[in-house]
């Protein structure tokens, strides 16, 4: 298969700082990632993950905060809370709840970023393109 | 007593200086920012990254720096230093001097054409020299102001000498680019007989050249005949065009020689008409008749006068002027006599008169127009100059047999140069020296001999005289004797009473206005170059004239760069200048010579010019060759702007602050190390840059000998710190030693690192734990050795590393080894704090009291940042705020007088319009553009709906671009904006900004980051890159479309704080704020006020602690804006920055609410009691501060003293940074009151920093034995039985182990936060570290502010620190608070979360979930279904998280900016391309 496609959803602090010192450090990792953020993980709603898959994510990446150093306190935990909901409701259509996870790093930790995308990227693979792909392109 | 001013002088853009700046503006005061670079940044913005984050430190100094840039109350003025303050605190003038920029800052656009044409480059001090830069030149790609700058360092001898300015330097730096059109240019400009003067010129540029102290002056004649030379043979050559005429008046020149035809065409190119008058048949004057054809080949002539003429100078020859006044009245504006030095000087001896006697000009003129063909069979040339010696090579060439050449002086003493001299002597010229002829005889009314006698030279009087020897005389048998004595002016052509014309000397009028007059009537114009200066000066003369402005002009001094032997001599010692040979022209054989008029001398080669253009010192830097006038299309580089002078510039000014920063370490003074012979030996600041993935290497770290990846690393600390000439600690480099090594390691895992250091200096918060990271994860290896010399292994450039371990010898061999260079007070900020008084120690830093960290010993100013002692960035960005605060309270009554305050248009009101997007795709210079395809993106871009204009840009942060996308949104009705650039953490305030300047409300606009997150990640892959980019930029356009308005309210501030804590921090932070005016609530929860100063009793450096406290207590207990409200806690904390309340209990348990604008968390900390080493089991075992108690109350210790530093579990976890300090302090103390008494320091690392590290040199000399152990061996310590103690520890130093005696045994213990930390942190809703310590927004650039708006922390509540440093931050809470209390209002909202209360079922998930209990149940709304109460969010204390909006069941709630749809839209576009 291609790559497989990855939305990875951020706060604006941590994950999207450590996803920019990825770049400054110029550590390469796959393409096919795209990030939308938010001001904080808290926000992530179960709604977003479904919507990447319905509309073809192979994977959905939840980058936060570490925990402990949420800039709002405990929204990195509220996130962890929606993942695990939402690989229960992935497993129940049978999608795998493997292919969404969450990720703690802080801003500096670019080579973090870097090799959760790579994980993210192995799982993937095994795992196969997004069936809910099918008739589109890909 | 004059006025208080509200404006304050910043010396130094730095950190610190640019926090003072911000926290002034902020704070209601006018700020002037003075630095002496091009830009302001100061070193961080050197540096690749910052510890313990690892944050790229440009990426979070840059919004820092934009935010200045944009402030409109603070006024950045770059090339500048202070010189001089007068006045008194609250009213000083300044005077300051500014080099100039020689670029209008306003008009640069930062496109960088100038630097690309620029042909001088030099090495590029920003990138530690391993890279070069040109003259014209920005100093990094962020730098504010955002501007090109010229470095010149004054005007380069060579045109200074020559006096028609001809740029030499210009030029012969081109010829070494081996750009010769663009070098003839530059000459011409000047100078219209390029190929005249590249053959024949006195060339006093040669003569005044600084290299001619090195080996030989540049042969500049040489080149610039090679220029023209090359360009007319070589092409393509394209002649002049005619010169449009664009002014009605008409000039007549009265002789076309050299001044009369440069004036003509000067005057042509201004736009006047112009008509040469010339009597002879040919025009040339002097170049054509009287310089020899085998010097001047007369074609070659043509073609400079041809190229004049066809600017469109009209020339009329044989047509001599009589009457120049008829000119004037035929018609003509002006006229220029310029007329030549024709008459000739007469010997005054018998036979001057006699038929073969002619004069040497007379005979050069009949000659070069082929009137004369021979002069006679034996020649006496009489004179020694030049045109003798022409006289004499053409006599040879016309078939003389025999030509003497009599001089009245020596050889030695003769003006014609001595190869020419030479060379005519080869040609047969018999010189005779010391001869005068002291009568031609004669035969038959012909010359027939001369008599002569030798003479020699008496002076007399001061007046030199010859004197005839008697018996020398002789005769000489010839038949033609040419006087080449020298000429006068000659004026008798014109009618009388024409012929008693003069010019004035300054503005060549005569005495008729409209006539001007040169050479011969003006005297002093002997050489060419010197009629080509007057022509210059006549054309503009007579334009003033024609323009009626005032005749005389403004003298403008520059300087000139001239060298002494000495400075020239030291640059081939350095090894910067390596002599070399001058180029010499190749001559035609000698037979062709004496038989032809064929030129005598050749071009050089090619080679040889350019070889020869080496040579050249380019002494002015800027060589003034204009080519980047020419480059520059905003105009923004001019002949005008390359004329600016220095300026002297007063302000009037309340206060200063002085954060003139340091300059690193010059290792280069140290042979042992190599630097600057070893390639692979380099200082840390060249290997910031070697990391810098926008350094010269883009981030390879790599060997400088070879280009190799560097392997092995080696790290040397205390270059230039901690040595017998610099007793004192620079603080920071341990710490960036260990990030470097960290940042290699990043790079390139298997990269083998080494730091060699004495002590590991982590005594900053977050550092022990960075440098445990970097031990155990990283596995840099730390050896505590000092090296004491390099050694290069001549054949691979690898540099061996000596040292030192465990008392054996061992020598490792390293890639690449780094100099971590200390920190130096430059000399020029030695010398300004001489010139205001400023008291400073022996090596320049500040000596201040450890209460007034920031004072200078003179009121009014302040000292900030490594002027008053090495530091680290957060210290000098404490120290920066806390400046602000000190000029807060001297100038607290201006505040406010001289601001201004932002003007926005009124907002378009874009609601219900269809969003008409602008996409600005940025190049970021070569960031993105080098990576992926930024055309492809705007083109794609352009087919997204809703866009209506997309375009890219090369920076699109800079000026000039936000000026285009303000005219965009204007042009193109744009109601939505999308920046495709970099990352919105630093740029997108900057974005949003500008399109509110264009009316459009800032939430109008989106970013796409295709840089950090796809051009910087992708950069292999241009294909993938480009399409990711066309993504992000899809997206960003889809929520763009579904963006609206928001709006913030303005709240009142209350303008009171409330502090927390009474100790020194909250006492002085309080005290600062009331100063500033502001009512301040202290609460203390003990019964007095005080803290831990109360148990300080003494300090290393001498102070009297308890004496400033009782100071401080009375200061504050008597300020009638402070309440102190003792035995008092905090219970409740809610509101927002402007608008806190407090809930606070007080003695007795009673409660009482504050309302107070600002908080400020000082709770300190206490000494940690150790749970080790027999405390509290054994009498004779205590604690520093135990000690200190004792001491104090005047115990006498007799047995020997041994202190165990670290001896806690803490020190395993983190340093306290003060305990090695105390240790020092109690131990000196110690030896002052018992000078014998056995004193023991057992430590891991002596970790005292600064300009304390003096007090530790101290302690040695003062025979306190300090003994390191290691961290895994801790001193084992057990009771001896006879009440003291038995200590046994290894030193690892000497590697033994030894057994001492104790009594007492002193334990240093770490510093733990207060009791009720974490509590209190619950209580304001602020975050506690794991450690126990507040933390601050940012480690690196917020070191006071918490995270949360309005709430500040000083002391040790945020980390262990000393009573100067808690003073300091102290002082720097209060100015931070200071910020939002001088405003009325505050702007709130925005992104926040509202309800709708239609939809709220107030199910209180929203009250559970919010981490700040903002909202609540309003009963007044109603809910879903018609129910009684529904949840209400209020703006103001909404932080935007958006974590209330994910839990609400009933999807209730909405958070501004991030809606669902807006979010769900940039999920939608991202897949688009997968339904195609």
């Amino acid at each position: 298969m291609q790559q497989p496609e990855i939305t990875i959803f951020t706060c604006i602090y941590c994950g999207y700082m450590a996803a920019d010192t990825a770049g400054a450090l110029r550590i390469q990792y796959p393409p096919t990632t795209k990030l939308i953020s938010f001001p904080c993980t808290g926000k992530l709603d179960v709604r977003y993950i479904l919507e990447a898959f319905e509309k073809g994510a192979d994977g959905v990446m939840v980058v936060a905060c570490p925990i402990g150093n949420c800039h709002h306190i405990h929204g990195n935990i509220q996130a962890t809370r929606r993942v695990q909901y939402a690989k229960k409701l992935l497993d129940e259509i049978g999608l795998g709840g493997e292919r969404v996870e969450i990720f703690y790093m802080s801003g500096g930790q670019g080579g973090t970023f870097a090799n959760a995308v790579n994980t993210m990227v192995e799982r993937l693979r095994k795992l196969g393109p997004n069936p809910l792909r099918n008739g589109r392109k890909g | 007593m004059p006025q208080v001013k509200g404006s304050v002088l910043v010396v130094g853009g730095g950190v610190a200086g640019i926090r003072a700046a911000s926290d002034l503006a902020a704070a209601g005061f006018k700020v002037y920012l003075l630095d002496k670079e091009s830009a302001i940044g100061g070193r961080m913005a050197q540096l690749d990254k910052t510890f313990p984050t690892n944050d790229c430190a440009m990426c979070i100094l840059s919004p820092w720096l934009v935010e200045v840039e944009r402030n409109l109350n603070i006024e950045i003025i770059t090339g500048a230093e202070l010189v001089n303050l007068e006045g008194e605190p609250g009213h000083f003038v300044a005077t300051i001097f500014r080099k100039p920029r020689y670029v209008d800052e306003s008009k640069c656009t930062s496109c960088g054409d100038c630097a690309r044409v620029c042909p001088i480059s030099l090495p590029d001090d920003y990138e530690g020299g391993l890279s070069q830069r040109k003259a014209i030149y920005k100093r990094y790609p962020q730098a504010v102001p955002n501007a090109y700058a010229v470095e010149k360092e004054g005007v380069a001898p060579c045109r200074d000498a020559c006096p028609a300015g001809q740029r030499a330097q210009g030029y012969i730096a081109l010829i070494r680019e081996g750009r010769y059109h663009d070098a003839l240019r530059v000459i011409k400009e000047d100078n219209p007989f390029p190929s005249v003067c590249g053959r024949t010129c006195h060339h006093p540029c040669e003569g005044h050249c600084n290299r001619r102290y090195i080996d030989e002056p540049i042969n500049i004649m040489a080149l610039k005949r090679f220029v023209v030379d090359y360009v007319y043979t070589h092409g393509p050559y394209e002649p002049p065009k005619p010169v449009p005429r664009t002014r009605p008046q008409k000039v007549a020149i009265v002789g076309a020689g050299p001044a009369g035809l440069t004036a003509a065409r000067d005057l042509v190119l201004m736009g006047y008409g112009v008509t040469v008058f010339e009597a002879l048949p040919v025009a040339g004057g002097m170049m054509r008749v009287a310089i020899p054809e085998h010097r001047l080949p007369k074609a070659i002539l043509q073609r400079d006068i041809d190229e004049i003429m066809a600017l469109g100078v009209e020339l009329r020859l044989n047509t001599p002027i009589r009457n120049p006044e008829k000119l004037l009245q035929e018609g003509y504006d002006a006229v220029f006599l310029a007329v030549g030095v024709s008459g000739d000087r007469r010997l005054n001896i018998e036979g001057e008169d006699l038929e073969g006697v002619i004069p040497a000009l007379k005979f050069l003129r009949e000659v070069n127009l082929g009137w004369r063909h021979k002069v006679g069979r034996r020649v006496a040339v009489i004179g020694g100059g030049i045109t003798a010696i022409d006289a004499a090579a053409v006599s040879v060439r016309l078939g003389s047999e025999k030509v003497y050449l009599m001089y009245r002086r020596t050889r030695e003493e003769l003006p014609a140069y001595r190869w020419e001299l030479e060379e005519v002597a080869k040609e047969g010229v018999e010189l005779l020296e010391g001869v005068a002829v002291t009568k031609i005889l004669g035969k038959d009314g012909k010359v027939a001999g001369v008599e002569c006698v030798r003479v020699r030279t008496v002076t007399e009087g001061g007046q030199e005289r010859r004197v005839p020897i008697p018996g020398t005389e002789f005769t000489l048998e010839v038949d033609a004797v040419i006087k080449a004595i020298g000429q006068l002016s000659d004026l008798s052509f014109l009618e009388p009473p024409y012929d008693k014309l003069y010019g004035d000397l300054e503005t060549l009028q005569t005495q008729i206005p409209g006539i001007f007059a040169g050479s011969g009537i003006v005297p002093g114009t002997n050489f060419i170059i010197h009629a080509v200066a007057l022509g210059h000066k006549a054309a503009r003369m007579i334009d003033r004239y024609l323009q009626g402005l005032p005749l005389k002009e403004e003298q403008k001094s520059r300087k000139v760069v001239r060298w002494t032997k000495e400075q020239a001599l030291k640059l081939v010692e350095e090894g910067k200048v390596r002599p070399a040979p001058r180029a010499e022209p190749q001559l035609i054989p000698l037979d062709e010579r004496k038989t032809t008029f064929r030129e005598m001398v050749l071009p050089l080669s090619e080679e040889q010019a350019r070889a020869e253009a080496e040579r050249c010192l380019q002494c002015g830097i800027c060589s003034e060759c204009l080519e980047c006038i020419y480059a520059c299309q905003a105009q923004a580089v001019t002949r005008e702007t390359h004329e600016e002078r220095e300026q002297t510039i007063k302000l009037e000014v309340g206060a200063v602050v002085l954060a003139p920063g340091y300059k690193p370490f010059d290792p280069s003074i140290l042979e042992e190390y190599g630097y600057g012979r070893f390639p692979n030996v380099v200082t840390s600041i060249q290997f910031e840059r070697l990391l810098s993935a926008s350094g010269p290497t883009e981030g390879h770290v790599i060997r400088p000998s070879d280009g190799q990846k560097a392997k092995r690393i080696a790290w040397l600390q205390c270059i230039g710190s901690r040595d017998k000439e610099r007793d004192y600690c620079s603080s920071a480099c341990c710490m960036y030693a260990t990030k470097q090594a960290v940042m290699a390691k990043e790079h390139e895992p298997d990269t083998f690192c080494q730091i060699f250091l004495m002590d590991m200096r982590a005594f900053g918060k977050g550092y022990m734990a960075y440098f445990n990271r970097a031990r155990e994860e990283y596995g840099i290896v730390y050896t505590r050795s000092r090296v004491s010399a390099l050694v290069e292994d001549p054949r691979t450039k690898d540099v061996l590393v000596r040292y030192q371990e465990n008392g054996e010898l061992k020598e490792d061999r390293f890639d690449l080894v780094v100099l971590s260079v200390g920190m130096e007070i430059p000399e020029d900020v030695k010398e300004l704090a001489k010139r205001l008084g400023v008291k400073v120690n022996e090596y320049g830093f500040v000596e201040n009291s450890l209460f007034d960290p920031l004072g200078t010993g003179r009121e009014g100013v302040f000292a900030s940042g490594v002027f008053s002692g090495p530091k680290d960035i957060p210290s000098s960005v404490v120290e920066g705020s806390a400046a602000a605060g000190s000029v807060g309270e001297l100038l607290a009554q201006a505040r406010g007088s001289e601001v201004a305050i932002p003007v926005y248009p009124p907002e378009i009101d874009v609601r219900g319009q269809e969003p008409r997007i602008g996409v600005f795709v940025c190049h970021c210079g070569s960031n993105i553009a080098g990576f992926l395809d930024v055309e492809a993106v705007t083109e794609y871009a352009r087919t997204l709906p809703g866009v209506v204009y997309a375009t890219h840009n090369l920076y699109t942060c800079s000026q000039d671009t936000q000026e285009l996308i303000k005219q965009a949104i204007k042009e193109y009705n744009l109601n939505r904006v999308v920046v495709a650039s970099c990352t919105p953490r630093t740029h997108e305030p900057l974005f949003q900004d500008t399109i509110r300047q264009a009316g459009l409300n800032p939430f109008l606009f989106e970013m796409a980051n295709i840089r950090d997150q796809c051009s910087w990640v992708h950069s292999h892959n241009w294909k993938d890159a480009t399409e990711k980019a066309k993504d992000l930029v899809r997206m960003s356009v889809a929520r763009a479309a579904r963006l609206e308005p928001l709006y913030t309210i303005d709240v009142p501030v209350r303008k009171s704080a409330l502090v927390i804590g009474g100790g020194v921090a909250g006492m002085t932070a309080a005290l600062s704020l009331a100063r500033q005016g502001f009512p301040v609530h202290l609460v203390e929860r003990d019964k007095e006020l005080g803290g831990n100063l109360r148990r300080i009793y003494y300090t290393l450096e001498g102070d009297d602690p308890q004496a400033f406290l009782k100071k401080l207590v009375a200061e504050v207990t008597s300020n009638p804006l402070i309440t102190v409200h003792l035995n008092t806690r905090v219970i409740e904390h809610s509101g927002f920055a402007g608008n806190f309340f407090s809930l606070l209990e007080g003695p007795d348990g009673q409660r009482f609410h504050l309302e107070h604008g600002v908080t400020i968390v000082a709770t300190g900390g206490m000494e940690n009691k150790p749970k080790s080493y027999l405390y509290g089991q054994h009498p004779a075992v205590f604690t520093q501060q135990e000690l200190e108690e004792r001491l104090a109350r005047g115990e006498i210790f007799s047995g020997p003293v041994v202190m165990i530093q670290c001896a806690d579990e803490l020190a395993d976890k983190y340093c306290s940074g003060i305990c090695c300090t105390q240790a020092l302090k109690n131990a000196l103390k110690l030896r002052e009151l018992s000078p014998d008494l056995p004193i023991y320091i057992l430590h891991r690392d002596i970790r005292v920093y600064g300009l304390r590290e003096r007090y530790y040199t101290l302690a040695r000399n003062k025979g306190i034995i300090f003994v390191r152990y290691d961290e895994v061996l801790k001193p084992q310590v057990e009771p001896d039985g006879e009440g003291a103690l038995k200590v046994r520890v290894r030193d690892v130093e000497i590697g033994e182990e030894m057994e001492l005696k104790a009594n007492p045994l002193v334990l240093s213990t770490g510093v733990v936060p207060a009791e009720g930390t974490e509590e209190l942190g619950k209580i304001l809703k602020v975050p506690v570290m794991p450690e126990g310590f507040f933390w601050e927004a940012h480690i690196k650039l917020r070191p006071v502010d918490f995270a949360s708006d309005g709430i500040f922390m000083a002391g040790v509540a945020h980390w262990p620190k000393h009573l100067d440093e808690t003073i300091a931050q102290a002082k720097a809470a209060a100015a931070r608070a200071a910020t939002i209390l001088a405003q009325d209002t505050l702007k709130v909202g925005g992104v926040v979360a509202v309800v709708s209360p239609e939809k709220c079922t107030a199910c209180l998930t929203c009250v559970r979930v919010c981490p700040y209990n903002v909202p609540r149940i309003d009963h007044t709304l109603t809910g879903a279904g018609g129910i009684k109460g529904a949840a209400y969010i209020e703006p103001a204390q909404c932080h935007g998280c958006g974590i209330c909006v994910a839990e609400c069941p009933a999807k209730a709630i909405q958070l501004m900016h991030y809606r669902d749809d807006q979010i769900e839209a940039k999920v939608e576009a991202l897949f688009e391309f997968a339904i195609q």
